[in-house]
């Protein structure tokens, strides 16, 4: 491969895709009417168990307006029931209906279906629909569920735990027990969701007369959907075409197959007219996946002098009513065990993890994957560490990170780290923040008796994954490839197509550039398009940190095929040898002699045929399809430095500064990687401080509106400081590391860690997320209590 | 057939006019009826922000209006916001400072924003802050959008 000549990448180049955006011209779900549309609306579950001893749909379908009502019996006759399967061992599959059969399992399951003319008629026939619900049992919290053996959410399974899995190294329990220093925590992480700002929605369309199906979705994953649509239906795969244009946001909660979008499908193809559903507030937060439902057992053990011996943890993760297709419940828990360890060499450990499935809303893929939690638990264990050695936090972290001697580095759990400078990026947050000039400050403020702490997290993450590894284990789909299609016009103008479908990430424009510098023209030259299976190779989406390095990848193989052939041609046309020729800026130049030149629009011109343009055995055309496979991927990694104060009125956290320096190898857009990382950190500040998806002991959903599902505001942030190293990756194409779940990752361990520091006066350590004010009144008032005892 | 009612009122400088149901929203009116669906829908119960236009000259939520409400009103939504010379500074300071990412609240935090330096032309950070937490975005961590606000503010103060 020809080297890569860097111009557009690493540039701070504004985005193409604000211009429409800005202007209101952005074209979401919602915004697609085509001609005859019909409406649907869900009955949806007040019970979140319960048999379903009598449904009458008749009196809807008598209403004006409405086209038809479809109940889950209905359905099944339609659509081939969605199963999640897994190869992982202790894996119990289940199934899930597009429509609830005779029994509901959570609170907003679908019931029923109306289609009508309009959506307030479908919303109104809706009321006229009657069910009797016979109320089962309900189990809401995991550990509860774990233990019946009555009170099942599937019969089918036998049990309520559908997974169980553990990871192992070496002699943990004679590690732990024989070691000088023992830290040991029960870690809560109550369960969050990702709120886009778009709710959930789709359009699906059937041609009649061609057999051919194109549903217009708010997903993250178009060619997903396309190949387990098409089998569930019964299509051939090239009669089912999915897109995504612009979506509103999907930090993972679009990534999923949902019910609404096979309902859909099945209803356009008896109905023959095209029919829309979007999601309200409401039905978002009963029924997108949610997410973070842990809680964590961990011990770890270190030798007198700092030196991590050994960490052994149980996980009991609550993963909802459904294992979720097609990343099933093994992707949390078993995330949270496969990357518990940290960036730190732990000689000796075991993980061992449970999925449990309960009455509430399914879980599924939501920023960061399990990490959130990792960071949180490892690096709460290494402060509290630290605390019991009487050693600085940050010394102690630099005396356990892997060192870069270390790489390629293995972990317990079988993941390789390809390399990362977690050095270099603690060193430079502390240098960023000052580190001890504001432990100074702090001890002096402490002084006057304000609670002002400093909380550090370090996390590593594996991103860009290739084949080597399914992104959800044991997962029968292939995750680990994307492609680039280009296109070169006569005109020399280029289209570059993709797979990849971003909500956000500015793919047009990172792409673009990415395009641009492997073959060598201009920015403006290239056109990205996304997010449709009708002209995109073959390929998943946009989830787990993969775009920049598989897409971005794919668009370097694909360039450098293209330019090759393009000097090959341009070559001919100069009668020059190409290997004396380069192209630059959209003009084929001949080294080292300036002032030769080639507009690339003629070599364009020339590709697609004319008088002896081509050499003779030359096939005509400038088009290629390059495909990439990182194999295992690569690792992205950064330290982040929260400094917080509670107020003691309001037991409320303000957090007074916030520093992330992040590795994600080489950046293609620093605007845009530091948009991601600060969006990232948003959600992770919101995730410790404020948001908490809350259901009752009945498994009824208590915060079902923004009201009470607290999304931070701009009044609650602060500007958040970014820094980079820039280490690129020595195992991708390109270099790139991913990093669009990163700052999510670190922010609520930073955050947890810098409360806790800030209480140490009153002993308390924070094992439970959100941070409440409730939560951290309770923890004053306790931990005051025992101080008027002393 | 449902009650129906004839509204007119000027949208974007234009007059325009439809029959409604009396139940229906002014933002359904908006998208369905008038093509305009530069303006979103969020969350249908005045929280989010995303469907917020200038009605009457001053920012409201077009999913707490019925379209009847707006009869006779003057609106403006985000469609209107660009002049005939260009993008509007607000528009302009977003793209140079990267205040948007998937674009779905960025109608509503743009006429947020207008309405805020209206009442406000030279806005500290914590007014801004302030003025813009009527909005949610999922995306940006606000940290864009804050920066685009305030030069956008100090563009329009220069050309004054």
């Amino acid at each position: 491969m020809s080297e890569l000549t860097p111009k557009l990448i690493g540039a701070r180049v504004q985005r193409r895709e604000d211009q429409r955006l800005l202007t209101g011209q952005g074209t979401y779900v919602d915004d697609h009417h085509p001609s005859g549309l019909l409406h649907a609306a869900f009955l949806r579950s007040s019970y979140a168990h319960a048999r379903i001893a009598h449904l009458d749909v008749a009196p809807a379908r008598a209403l004006t307006g409405v086209v038809a009502v479809l109940t889950g019996t209905d359905l099944a006759s339609l659509v081939k029931p969605v199963r999640a399967g897994s190869k992982t061992r202790d894996y119990k599959e289940t199934s899930i209906p597009p429509l609830a059969v005779d029994k509901v399992r959570y609170v907003g399951e679908a019931v029923a279906v109306v289609v009508a003319e309009s959506r307030y008629l479908a919303e109104d026939a809706l009321e006229q629909i009657s069910v009797d619900y016979d109320p089962l049992l309900v189990v809401a919290d995991a550990e509860e569920a774990r233990r019946s053996d009555t009170t099942l959410v599937h019969d089918e399974a036998g049990s309520n735990v559908l997974l169980s899995r553990q990871f192992a190294q070496g002699e943990v329990d004679t590690a732990i027990e024989t070691a000088a220093v023992r830290v040991r925590e029960r870690f809560r992480f109550h369960r969050h969701a990702a709120v886009c700002m778009e709710n959930r929605g789709c359009v699906a369309e059937y041609q009649t007369g061609t057999g051919f199906l194109t549903l217009r979705s708010a997903t993250q994953c178009p060619g997903l959907l396309r190949d387990v649509l098409a089998d569930l239906l019964d299509l051939p795969e090239h009669c089912v075409r999915v897109v995504a244009n612009d979506v509103g946001g999907g930090f993972g909660a679009k990534s999923s197959l949902y019910q609404e979008e096979l309902t859909l499908c099945a209803v356009t193809r008896l109905l023959g007219r095209p029919v829309k559903w979007i999601s309200d507030r409401r039905e978002d937060h009963m029924t997108s996946t949610q997410a973070w439902d842990e809680v964590v057992e961990a011990e770890l053990a270190l030798r007198a002098d700092g030196t991590i011996v050994g960490l052994r943890a149980e996980v009991t993760s609550d993963i909802g009513a459904y294992s979720i297709y097609p990343w099933t419940a093994t992707v949390e828990p078993v995330q949270v065990i496969s990357f518990l360890p940290g960036a730190y060499r732990v000689p000796h450990y075991r993980g061992r993890t449970q999925g449990v499935a309960t009455c509430k809303a399914p879980t599924g893929p939501y920023r960061g994957v399990g990490r959130p939690i990792t960071s949180f638990v490892m690096e709460g264990l290494m402060d509290r560490a630290a605390r019991r050695l009487g050693k600085d936090p940050v010394e102690l972290r630099l005396q356990n990170y892997i060192r870069p001697e270390d790489f390629p580095y293995k972990t317990p759990s079988g993941i390789v780290w390809d390399e990362a400078s977690l050095i270099e990026c603690m060193e430079k947050v502390r240098a960023a923040l000052d580190y001890e000039e504001t432990r100074r400050w702090q001890r002096q403020v402490q002084a006057e008796g304000r609670w002002i702490g400093i909380g550090f997290a370090t996390y590593i993450e594996l991103t860009g994954i290739g084949s080597a590894i399914p992104v959800s284990p044991g997962m029968p789909i292939s995750t680990g490839t994307e492609a680039a299609f280009l296109r070169v016009d006569p005109s020399g103008t280029i289209t570059a197509t993709f797979s990849v479908a971003p909500q956000g990430q500015g793919h047009e424009t990172a792409l673009a550039q990415v395009v641009a510098d492997a073959l060598g023209v201009t920015f403006d030259a290239v056109r990205v398009v996304c997010g449709d299976t009708a002209v995109a190779p073959h390929g998943t989406g946009t989830y787990a940190s993969r775009s920049a390095v598989l897409a971005g990848g794919a668009a370097i193989l694909a360039g450098q095929a293209l330019r090759d052939k393009a000097l090959r041609i341009a070559g001919h046309l100069m009668e020059t040898n190409p290997a004396d020729l380069a192209l630059q800026g959209g003009y084929v130049v001949v080294r080292d002699k300036p002032g030769r030149s080639m507009p690339f629009r003629e070599v364009a011109k020339a590709a697609y045929g004319g008088l002896r343009r081509l050499p003779k055995d030359m096939e005509p055309g400038l088009e290629v399809t390059r495909f990439y496979d990182p194999y295992y991927g690569t690792a992205s990694s950064a330290t982040h430095v929260a400094v917080v104060e509670v107020d003691r009125e309001t037991c409320a956290v303000k957090v007074l500064r916030y520093i992330v320096v992040e590795d994600c190898g080489r950046v293609i857009n620093p605007l845009i990687v530091e948009g991601q990382v600060r969006g990232g950190v948003a959600q992770g500040i919101g995730a410790a401080l404020y948001e908490e998806v809350v259901y009752d002991e009945n498994g009824q959903l208590l915060t079902g509106s923004l009201m009470d599902y607290l999304v931070p505001t701009a009044a609650e942030l602060l500007p958040i400081e970014v820094h980079h190293v820039e280490t690129p990756s020595p195992s991708t194409v390109g270099g790139f590391r991913g990093m669009g779940e990163g700052g999510t990752i670190g922010a609520p361990a930073a955050l947890a860690n810098a409360v806790s520091d800030a209480l140490s006066p009153l002993g308390i350590e924070i094992n439970e997320l959100p941070i409440t004010p409730n939560r951290l009144f309770r923890l004053i008032r306790e931990a005051s209590k025992g101080k008027e005892k002393i | 057939m449902k009650e129906q009612r004839h509204i007119r009122l000027i949208i974007n400088g234009e007059t325009r006019s439809g029959q409604v149901e009396p139940r229906k929203l002014l933002v359904d009116f908006l998208r369905e009826d008038l093509g305009l669906t530069g303006t979103h829908v969020g969350c249908e119960h005045g929280i989010c922000g995303a469907c917020t236009i200038l009605v009457n000259g001053e920012a409201a939520r077009s999913c707490l209006m019925l379209a009847v409400q707006a009869d006779g009103a003057e609106l403006r939504t985000v469609e209107g916001l660009a002049g005939k010379d260009g993008l509007h500074p607000l528009q302009n300071a977003f793209r140079e400072h990267h205040g948007l990412q998937c674009g779905f609240c960025t109608p509503g935090m743009l006429m947020t924003a207008y309405d805020l330096l209206q009442a406000n032309p030279t806005p500290t950070e914590e007014e801004i802050r302030a003025g813009l937490s009527a909005v949610l975005c999922r995306c940006t961590g606000y940290h864009g959008i804050v920066q685009a606000v305030q030069a956008a503010a100090e563009r329009i103060q220069a050309t004054k």
